[in-house]
């Protein structure tokens, strides 16, 4: 088993140093960007069409990907550029504010001596740690006004990151419940052993036999993907990590890849054994960055353990390598074909399916997409055997999940258990005491309330990607759902209609409810476009984007009506707010320039 | 020779054929802004939602399999896409009474189409910018529905490169494959597809306006469900009738 890794005997330099060119591609689009953002603090115009001479693709394809991802910026941001999480779990707007406040800084501008910079940004994983924040790409949890103090003083002072605290940067595993992965050691090699010994097909079987089914939260067969893709042919195959863990209240992946590493990365290369891939790559959210330098030297070690590059253990022509590709700041990417649009250094756009990436993924190659933990467990797999595997978990959900769980409990932390476990059982763990809600599988997933706690997690009852926030009896739900709706509203990706259109008039409605001017009519408006949006989207984020609203509706429905104004009609838009304005520009804010 | 069910009517279709060539062959009318045969399809604006076996689907790229019930024609999907088209026009800033396009608009037809009186939701007044710069074509980025019929005219039939969509969510906007993201720096020419193949008022010959007296549009003397109206549609303010 790879040792805890809570960093705390690194430096802080090493730590947020920038990761070397091991096992990178710098000449992938998002690296670049990344890159020129990191020396002129944005991406300046003029660096464009030299990018894409250079690149070789069309300026207009690399300006579509700027506007795209969240973490390029058109315009300077400070020397210190700084996004607070604005999840219900690890994020505290008024933590920013307050931040903001300390530093003379306008939310989402950079102040006038470019020194520092302040804005938000979807959940960045730290759920069971937060407050958290991102400064120039590097985490910091567990915020308190103090640290704040602390970390607007650095800033006054303009103290380089690399001298700032090392503990501010620590981020812990906070593993609370082992289970079937992470109990368990893993000897780096042993799934590889195992998987030649036994052969590609019987492996493949194994696996199948296992009942492994996607942990991403879709729950396809593994077995069966696998063998799709072996069949498919094509000039080469492709095998891909999906470690773009961006549902909120998710960060069970960020506790494989820190502590786990060689696992999944056998994972990925089994399957490769397996399918006939070559070349594997792992696609880690930018919230992620500061595991980079683990990362690569996991890789590193295994090339010299020769359980990566040519003729791995010794097979004659069974050569794989892996490469790591960083996002940029986009929830959609975690969808695989948009993940595979973004490797193709695009837009993060879902493609049309059918095809499927089985048989046309990365370059319109056969490739599998799987999560972290789907490949954790297939290392695991080729080691104990399918039964073993198969053994744990429920009827139609075999083995374990890994849970990220957060919000009002005494220990929020990554949990492993069998599937099948009843909700309360995970409630008493930890403890978490009068919970009136439990988001279910992240936002995309089910809101429940306490007198369904008695449900199971699995495939038949509650699916999961492994989110799990806790949501106490002294929360504000509506603000929760509201905070929801806005995130879904801000990583649309704009393709089709329903969502791009929907998703803000959701948010707006919601906005209207909460701001005390709803009215019937706006519930059953809500109502009739979070079906049509559910239905009639493209992709998974628009078809799960009106969960938590309809949810809340159906279970909470006091939550809405305690805030509507008794009348039939409330109308949109408020005179008093559009004549700011004209305030503005003719200087006046006196009662007579009020309605 | 295999067939497929659309609203009761059994309808053949050849391999490799989606639902909407197969529906577009038998002169059956679905209604669609981002489809337009000959281009790869796209599947973005979501008209040509049908519902396959009981689920939702694009016809324009679904592959048509043998025995498919699918079902069009129905008030349900009316509504649906009635309100698809009042999203689009809310999320936008639409003048029909003002637009050049008025009458040869494929948006404005099928909004009649879909009897849609009004725009229902508040309006989102997006800013969004003109590009003049070319001596004969404008774009007028207000009325871009980002169906992206100009960027896939541009590339598969004109040979060139000249559009793309860019930016995410409510803030993805139409842009011009140059440098100085102005049209006046690229290859683009009057006669291309893609300078014509917008189906609303955002991509527009300059100098050329309201020639053809309204009354005597497109629109006004053709249904936007009549069948082969694609080359009238593209023929705007030149056609037969005047």
């Amino acid at each position: 088993m790879e040792p805890s890794h809570d960093h705390t005997n690194q430096s802080t330099t090493s730590l947020i140093a920038t990761a070397n060119r091991d096992h990178m591609n710098c000449d992938h689009l998002l690296h670049r960007l990344y890159a020129i953002q990191k020396q002129f603090h944005h991406i300046p115009k003029q660096s464009i069409p030299a990018l894409a001479d250079e690149l070789k693709l069309p300026v207009s394809q690399i300006e579509a990907a700027i506007d795209f991802y969240s973490f390029f910026h058109r315009t300077a941001r400070g020397r210190f550029d700084i996004m607070f999480s604005n999840c219900n779990s690890c994020g505290d707007m008024t933590m920013m504010q307050y931040l903001c406040d300390q530093l003379n800084v306008v939310p989402g501008e950079t102040r006038s001596d470019g020194a520092v910079s302040i804005s938000d940004a979807s959940c960045i994983g730290m759920c069971d740690q937060g407050p958290a924040l991102l400064i120039n790409g590097c985490t910091i949890t567990q915020l308190s006004n103090r640290r704040l103090g602390l970390i607007a003083a650095y800033i006054q002072d303009s103290v380089p990151l690399e001298e700032w605290p090392i503990e501010w940067f620590e981020v812990h595993d906070n593993v609370r419940k082992n289970g079937l992965l992470l109990s368990d050691p893993f000897e780096p090699g042993s799934g590889l052993l195992s998987a030649i010994k036994q052969g590609a097909e019987t492996m493949l079987a194994n696996i199948d036999q296992s009942g492994l089914r996607g942990r991403g939260g879709a729950g396809f067969s593994t077995g069966l993907k696998w063998k799709f893709c072996r069949e498919a042919i094509g000039d080469a195959h492709y095998v891909i990590c999906n470690a773009d863990e961006g549902e909120p209240g998710t960060f069970k992946d960020r506790v494989l890849l820190s502590s786990h590493a060689h696992t999944v990365f056998e994972g990925m290369t089994i399957c490769g054994y397996l399918i006939g891939a070559q070349k594997g790559y792992l696609y880690l959210r930018a919230e992620y960055r500061y595991l980079l330098p683990s990362l690569q030297a996991v890789l590193s070690r295994r090339h010299k353990a020769k359980l990566l590059g040519k003729d791995i253990l010794e097979q004659k022509g069974f050569d794989f390598d892996i490469e790591i590709i960083v996002g940029a700041g986009a929830y959609i990417c975690g969808e695989e074909s948009a993940l595979i649009e973004s490797m193709e250094q695009k837009r993060g756009v879902p493609r049309v399916r059918p095809p499927f990436p089985v048989t046309c993924g990365y370059l319109g190659q056969p490739t599998v997409v799987n999560n972290v933990e789907t490949l954790a467990a297939a290392a695991q797999i080729a080691v104990q055997g399918g039964d073993w595997f198969n053994a744990h978990g429920s009827d139609k959900s075999a083995g374990s999940k890994i849970l990220s769980i957060s919000g009002d409990c005494l220990t929020p932390g990554a949990y492993e258990y069998a599937f099948g476990v009843s909700i309360q059982r995970i409630l008493d763990d930890c403890g978490a005491k009068d919970a009136q809600a439990i988001q279910v599988g992240g936002p995309s997933g089910t809101l429940i309330s306490p007198d369904e706690f008695e449900r199971t997690l699995g495939f038949e009852d509650l699916a999961t990607g492994g989110s799990f926030m806790i949501f106490g009896k002294d929360r504000d739900l509506l603000k929760v759902i509201q905070n929801f709706a806005h995130f879904f509203a801000h990583e649309s990706c704009g393709f089709c209609t329903p969502c791009r259109v929907g998703t803000t008039l959701l948010r707006n409605s919601l906005d209207k409810i909460c701001n005390g001017k709803g009215t019937e009519y706006d519930m059953d408006e809500m109502r009739r476009m979070a079906a049509l949006v559910k239905r009639r989207s493209h992709c998974g984020l628009g078809q799960t984007a009106p969960n938590p609203i309809l949810d809340a509706l159906e279970r909470f429905p006091e939550l809405f009506h305690e805030r509507l104004v008794h009348s039939d009609f409330e109308p949109h838009f408020d005179l008093d707010a559009a004549l700011e304005e004209a305030r503005q520009l003719t200087k006046r804010d006196d009662a007579e320039a009020h309605l | 020779m295999s067939t497929i069910t659309i609203d009761g009517r059994e309808i053949p279709f050849k391999a490799g054929q989606t639902i909407m060539d197969a529906a577009l062959e038998a002169d059956i009318y679905i209604p669609h802004l981002c489809h337009r045969p000959g281009l790869k399809p796209h599947g973005s604006c979501k008209l040509c939602t049908v519902d396959v076996d009981g689920r939702s689907a694009s016809s324009c790229t679904l592959p048509a399999t043998a025995g498919q019930q699918i079902s069009s024609n129905t008030t349900d999907l009316n509504e649906v896409r009635k309100t698809i088209t009042q999203m689009l026009f809310v999320e936008g800033n639409h003048f029909c009474p003002s637009c050049e396009k008025t009458g040869d608009c494929t948006l404005q037809a099928v909004a009649y189409h879909l009897n849609m009186l009004d725009g229902h939701f508040p309006q989102f007044y997006p800013r969004r910018e003109i590009d003049a710069s070319h001596a004969s074509i404008i774009i007028d980025r207000d009325r871009c529905i980002l169906c992206a019929l100009c960027v896939r005219a541009s590339r598969e039939v004109d040979g060139k490169n000249v559009f793309d969509i860019a930016g995410r969510g409510s803030d993805a906007k139409l842009i011009v494959n140059a440098p100085s993201g102005k049209l006046v720096d690229t290859d683009i020419d009057r006669d291309d597809l893609a300078t014509h193949i917008c189906p609303v008022g955002a991509i527009m010959i300059k100098e050329h306006g309201y020639e053809v007296p309204i009354g005597r549009r497109t629109f006004d003397l053709h249904s936007v469900a009549e069948p082969g109206i694609e080359p009238v549609i593209l023929r705007k303010g030149k056609h037969t009738d005047e």
